[in-house]
């Protein structure tokens, strides 16, 4: 098992995440459950999106409704199915409900 | 009471992002049984359950729910209630018999909420692994997983519930068993119907995003069953939002959970018998956290905004 430290823009909150876990379970689990959204940890419910501005990781398979192979290409991801491979920075994107 | 019209909730049809991996997840960990298979849908029954599936899972590449179906009594039920909506105003559809595996004609429409809804009136009785004739109570499936007895309801969430309330009361005839308020004292936040004497079979909570749902509900025996199907989740990683606690509303103790898609199950217990002539069960607005968890008195922030 390896940590890594993620960074949660713009406030710049860190948290000690291992790579066993998924970068959301990570910050929960440090106490950090204000930092980003935590919803179904299974990446269904889209409100863990999250933007990785610095950093790698690996993602497991996600909900093509809140994440999209763009927003892939484009570092948005939703952080329940991503785990760290590197200190990372990220910032909470959630997508807009459709009303 | 003598029960005709709608008999029960009898199949969900979720949306699931990798079937192969949700087979497994609601064989091994729900611990239901896998009845069928065809194209990218997979059924499953619970132990308990008689009719050929309860649930129908399709992979989709997103999570969520496509329909939510009812048995009724007999064909002549089913044609009557079909033309009883269509007089209310409600365009449905026939879907044909064999769209669902060993499940004769759907009647399916869309309700205020945004939610599409089924009845039908016939499926293949395939039994129980303990038989109709001198039947153990149990049987080995019954201890394999979480193994639930069978599905038993959903909460859903969507808009205009008031709508759905007339429609379900008014054609469908169910009854409202509780409801809580919001502030104002008239509008409903959330309201629980019922087809049988079960607390509910069925549940809307309101909400501006159309068709969206909450959570499917499994039952369970006992409230220590329920503590071992916690234990079951903790042992599979399983992501628990709350629980084990009891609801105030219908007083069935509960945990809230997600399957590995992220649509959210419920395993239930208990929850108390009721009849369409008892009044409803009425929770204030500055009450809503009891009535929803009544150990924790407040709602999660999970409850209002997570769902698939
Ligand atoms: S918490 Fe639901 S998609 Fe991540
Ligand atoms: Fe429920």
């Amino acid at each position: 098992m390896t940590a890594y430290t993620v960074t949660v823009a713009p406030e710049g909150r860190t948290f000690r995440c291992p790579d066993t876990k998924s970068i959301l379970v990570g910050i929960e689990h440090n106490g950090g459950a204000d930092a980003v959204q935590v919803g179904c940890r299974s990446g269904g419910c889209g409100v863990c999106r999250v933007e990785v501005l610095e950093g790698t990781y690996t993602a497991k398979r996600m909900s093509k409704a809140f994440c999209t192979d763009d927003d892939v290409a484009h570092g948005i991801l939703l952080s329940c199915r991503a785990y760290p491979t590197s200190d990372l920075v990220v910032r909470p994107c959630p997508k807009p409900r459709d009303h | 009471m003598a029960m005709s019209g709608v008999l029960r909730p009898g199949h969900m049809q979720l949306k699931v992002l990798d079937l192969e991996e949700s087979i497994d997840f609601y064989t091994n960990v729900v611990g239901l049984i896998q009845t069928g298979r065809e194209g990218d849908r997979a059924y499953f029954k619970a132990w308990d359950e008689r009719d050929h599936h309860s649930l129908v899972l399709r992979g989709a590449g997103e999570a969520g729910m496509d329909f939510f179906g009812f048995k009724v009594t007999d064909d002549a039920t089913l044609a009557k209630l079909e033309a009883d909506l269509n007089a209310y105003g409600v365009t449905t559809e026939r879907i044909p018999a064999g769209d669902l595996l060993e499940t004769g004609e759907r009647v399916r429409f869309e309700i205020a909420s945004g939610h599409q809804i089924e009845l039908y009136s016939q499926k293949t009785a395939v039994g129980t692994p303990m038989g109709d004739t001198n039947p153990p109570p149990w049987c080995a499936a019954a201890e394999q997983g979480i193994a639930p007895i069978r599905m038993d309801h959903a909460l859903l969430y969507g808009p205009d519930i008031e709508k759905v309330q007339a429609l379900f009361v008014d054609v469908l005839g169910f009854y409202l068993v509780e409801h809580i308020l919001l502030e104002d004292g008239e509008t409903d936040l959330a309201i629980w119907l019922s087809c049988s004497t079960k607390a509910h079979d069925i549940a809307f909570v309101r909400n501006e995003e159309p068709g969206k749902l909450h959570h499917t509900a499994f039952l369970l025996e006992s409230w220590e069953k329920v503590l071992r199907a916690a234990d079951l989740m903790s042992m599979n990683q399983v992501s628990i939002d709350m629980g084990p606690t009891r609801h105030g509303v219908t007083r069935g103790t509960t945990i809230y959970a997600f399957d590995n898609s992220g649509n959210r199950f419920e395993t239930f217990c208990g929850g108390y018998a009721t009849y369409p002539d008892i009044p409803p069960i009425t929770w204030t607005w500055d009450e809503v956290g009891p009535a929803v968890f009544y150990h924790d008195r407040q709602l999660n922030p999970a409850f209002l905004d997570v769902y698939t």
